[in-house]
């Protein structure tokens, strides 16, 4: 560090893993001055993944999750307040309880929640649910317990997905209601997704595909839904789970480039305003930040991963207190992995941003295998069922944009299926009821340019 | 000297005590054709790589032409040498009553039993002003842990410490030794002690105790269970693959302890950095130097192709003093952080004892630390034994 850049106020605003690894780091990287977090949830900061998985499972309290901490941040905490706005020229964070926090540098970490039902009388019929929070797990725990006749899931993304698996391995009936062809298939693709698909129906989901939720029914309490299918499913417990929704509305007056699809940054975690022009006195990290990815041709991602907020406010941290030609670019290759219905998935680049997909290890019918996918002749991502200890060779194959398909020669008996590489079918996320858990936010492959206007994307150019 | 002797000088226990120049001389050339063939690959990522590469296979028989064998007594039906599925397999079964997700407490109740074990052990050495580390102390405790885990019981732990150290020495050919009568000898030490496993198991087939042969043998997975032939294999693999890596790990923790007096007391007052110390051991003196692999395909390294089919010899201990990936590699630090060695190995292969190895070795030099502060050590280097691959001393003579 150099200069009085370990000095001063910094502000994070955003609780939870980004928000906690950005201030341990910048203590570690000799941050001495003041530092205040700012966390619109009561709870210190605590792991999300188990949420879906072990809470649902009564195997964990939901309040058991608090995330360890690599070493004491120090930091004035102030959570249980919003920040409700930005004055960027003024240097200042509004909080809802009427404060304003001067900073000399911030950092965005707000995270993103869940994407309520759309109808607000229906929302808030008792047994309506949605997941995201600590206490979001602990009210669905508590309804799975008492041991609903029915449950139903309307999304099959990766949360929806976990929700029924939870319902499954506890004994409950459940029905998983997804407008595309198959669950996963935002983020996986429509060739992978038939493989869930399967698993689902083999563990006794009532998995409904191509339809929408279209009324949630009850009287005080949910009792059903009408499909547009014209069926009906009778059910105790709803779950929206239908994506997520960035917490930017605080920054819509503030000048800089945030908005549905994200705060934008550049490679360095620093943000954007909305004439393009990159600041120098804020940053943003984890599920919030879109940020343009070399190894994806630019393209500004936005991802909803554990371990993409911990590289980037990692990256962020340091760049904080960094001077320009020691700051560092956020390159991390996004992983993601899930367990359900008996299997990990574990997933390494971005499998949304392909062509084609083959199988190069194991099979569909062992339920263990790994996908490659490809994108124009190389290798972008791959997703493996029960192999996950063979992923970071592919990663390896995604870093060095090695050739797509790979060469043969698996060690596993089965050798590689290269010469039948098929479309992986990745879906344009407007068609998803659920928001894909990687968004390509700027464009689709084939496409060369996506404006974002209020109302919706618009293809261009 | 000339970079293709590298394998033949590694090999030479004229070297065992500091093959370190050697691993430095084998990243500074790259990857290496051996003058018998074999390619050797000596830095950090290129090994990372390899290990995780699926057209590696850890199957000798895919070999294009016999190799020296470098370690024997794995026996050919154990799952440390074969490739999935079958690999896959019979792992899955090993583990089912041993770790995560159908056992996940198995190996963290073993702690008192180790505890327990490690006093004991080091009691009967009270009154003692000369010990060896490795006979009296080192050696005793992993197999005793072996017999316990798999429910041995007590008065027959003898007879298998016996065969165990046959085995051991089966592959540690001296000079002056006959291959050949080492061979049978160890061969059939194998052979019985499978013999003995199995019937073991058989025995509680339908009276299950609380041990991982009576799950072995009453728990089958969905897939089934071991055949009698797999099940003796991988009974007896891990014995040796738990056994001799555990007690150079002691030994050779013992060993870099008394060598760096300022870190032997700063663990004597921070116990809590044992962990860390342990990561250091594994990475700074691994019990396990080298792994032998055969490409399925032409593989580039590097700038070189293996062949399909050529002995690939991965020097893992070379790997984890690469300063390329570690800083100060050549300096022991018990506190460091940044340590993702190759110690165990990695990829599907990655060690299957690693949790109980850990806890072995922290439990074991927790215990013996107190003791080393005022000890001195007789030998340095001590005497090694003939083994490349699993590297430790054969004698540790320390005077308390």
């Amino acid at each position: 560090m150099s200069g009085d850049l370990d000095q001063g106020r910094i502000v994070i605003v955003g609780a939870s893993l980004a928000g906690l690894r950005a201030a341990e780091t910048l203590r570690e990287e000799g941050f001495t001055d003041s530092l205040t977090v700012v966390g619109d949830e009561p709870h210190p900061p605590y792991d999300r993944p188990p949420l879906s998985k072990q809470v649902l499972l009564g195997k964990a309290a939901a309040d058991a999750t608090v995330l360890p901490t690599r070493r004491d941040p120090d930091a004035d905490w102030r959570l249980g307040v919003a920040a409700t706005g930005l004055d960027p020229a003024g240097k200042r964070v509004l909080l809802a309880d009427g404060v304003s926090l001067p900073y000399d540098r911030l950092l965005i970490a707000t995270g993103t929640r869940a994407r309520p039902w759309p109808d607000p009388a229906q929302a808030a019929l008792d047994g309506v649910l949605t997941l995201r929070t600590s206490d979001d797990a602990a009210r669905l725990a508590e309804r799975l317990t008492a041991g609903p006749r029915r449950v139903l899931v309307i999304g099959g993304g990766f949360t929806g997905s976990e929700i029924a698996s939870a319902c499954r391995e506890r004994g409950i009936e459940v029905t998983v209601a997804e407008r595309g062809p198959a669950p996963l298939v935002g983020a996986l693709g429509g060739t992978f997704a038939k493989l869930a698909a399967g698993l689902q129906r083999a563990h006794g989901v009532d998995l409904r595909c191509g339809v929408t939720v279209t009324a949630l029914r009850g009287n005080g309490h949910f009792t059903g839904a009408d499909l547009s299918d014209g069926s009906r499913v009778d059910a105790d417990v709803c779950v929206v789970a239908m994506g997520a929704i960035r917490n930017t509305e605080w920054l819509a007056d503030s000048g800089l480039a945030a908005g549905r699809l994200g705060v934008a940054c550049d490679a360095g975690c620093r943000v954007f305003n909305a004439y393009g022009i990159v600041t120098d006195d804020v940053f943003v990290a984890g599920d919030v930040a879109r940020f343009p990815h070399p190894l994806f041709e630019y393209q500004m991602l936005a991802l909803e991963h554990w371990g993409n907020a911990v590289a980037q406010a990692e990256v962020a941290a340091h760049n904080m207190v960094s001077p320009g030609p020691l700051r560092r670019p956020h390159l991390t290759v996004p992983v993601f992995w899930s367990s359900q219905f008996g299997v990990n998935i574990k997933s390494v680049g971005v499998p949304s941003f392909s062509d084609q997909v083959v199988i190069a290890q194991g099979s569909l019918g062992e339920r263990r295998l790994v996908a490659v996918y490809g994108y124009r002749g190389r290798v972008t991502a791959a997703v493996t069922v029960n192999m996950a200890k063979w992923l970071e060779y592919y990663q390896g194959l995604i870093e060095a944009a090695a050739p797509f398909p790979p060469g043969p020669g698996a060690a596993d008996g089965s050798p590689l299926v290269t010469e039948f590489p098929v479309p992986s079918n990745v879906p344009d996320p407007r068609g998803l009821l659920h928001g894909p858990t990687v968004a390509l936010t700027g464009h689709l492959p084939d496409r060369r340019l996506t404006l974002v206007r209020p109302g919706g994307i618009r293809p261009g150019g | 000297m000339a970079v293709d002797t590298l394998l033949e000088r590694i090999t030479d226990h004229a070297n065992r005590a500091d093959p370190y120049p050697l691993y430095a001389e084998l990243r500074e050339a790259g990857v290496v054709r051996q003058t018998d063939g074999s390619y050797l690959v000596g830095t950090y990522y290129d090994i990372a790589a390899l290990l995780h590469d699926p057209r590696v296979s850890s199957d000798p028989r895919n070999l294009a032409a016999p190799y020296r064998d470098l370690a024997p007594e794995e026996g050919m039906l154990s799952f440390i040498r074969l490739d999935d599925p079958e690999h896959h397999r019979l792992r899955g079964l090993a583990m089912r009553p041993f770790g995560p997700p159908h056992s996940p407490g198995r190996v963290d109740a073993m702690r008192s039993q180790i505890a327990s074990i490690t006093a004991e052990l080091l009691e009967a050495l009270d009154g003692r002003t000369r010990i060896d580390v490795v006979e009296d102390f080192a050696y005793p405790l992993p197999v005793t842990v072996i017999c316990r885990l798999l429910g041995v019981p007590r008065e027959d732990e003898p007879v298998f410490r016996e065969w165990s150290a046959t085995i051991i020495d089966f592959a540690d050919i001296r000079p002056g030794q006959d291959p050949a009568e080492r061979r049978t000898i160890g061969e059939q030490a194998l052979t019985e002690m499978g013999r003995y496993l199995v019937d073991l198991a058989e025995d509680r087939r339908g009276h299950p105790g609380d041990d991982m042969l009576s799950a072995f043998v009453n728990e089958p997975g969905p897939g089934g269970a071991f055949t009698r032939e797999e099940l003796a294999a991988t009974a007896v693999l891990l014995l040796v693959a738990g056994h001799e890596t555990t007690v150079n790990l002691i030994a050779n923790g013992a060993l870099t302890l008394l060598r760096h007096p300022d870190q032997l007391d700063r663990l004597r007052r921070v116990p809590d950095l044992l962990p860390l110390a342990v990561e250091e051991l594994l990475r700074y003196e691994p019990p396990l130097q080298i792994r032998q692999r055969t490409p399925l395909a032409n593989i580039d390294v590097a700038g070189v192709t293996i062949p399909k089919g050529a002995p690939l010899v991965l020097v893992l201990a070379s790997g984890n003093r690469d300063p390329r990936r570690f800083r100060d590699p050549e300096r022991f630090d018990p506190t460091r952080t940044d340590n993702q060695h190759l110690g165990f190995g990695g990829g599907i292969h990655l060690c299957y004892g690693a949790p109980l190895a850990r806890i072995e070795a922290q439990t074991a030099l927790g215990a013996l630390i107190p003791r080393l502060s005022t000890a001195t050590l007789l030998q340095d280097p001590p005497a090694y034994r003939h083994n490349a691959m699993l590297r430790g001393p054969r004698h540790l003579h320390i005077d308390l």
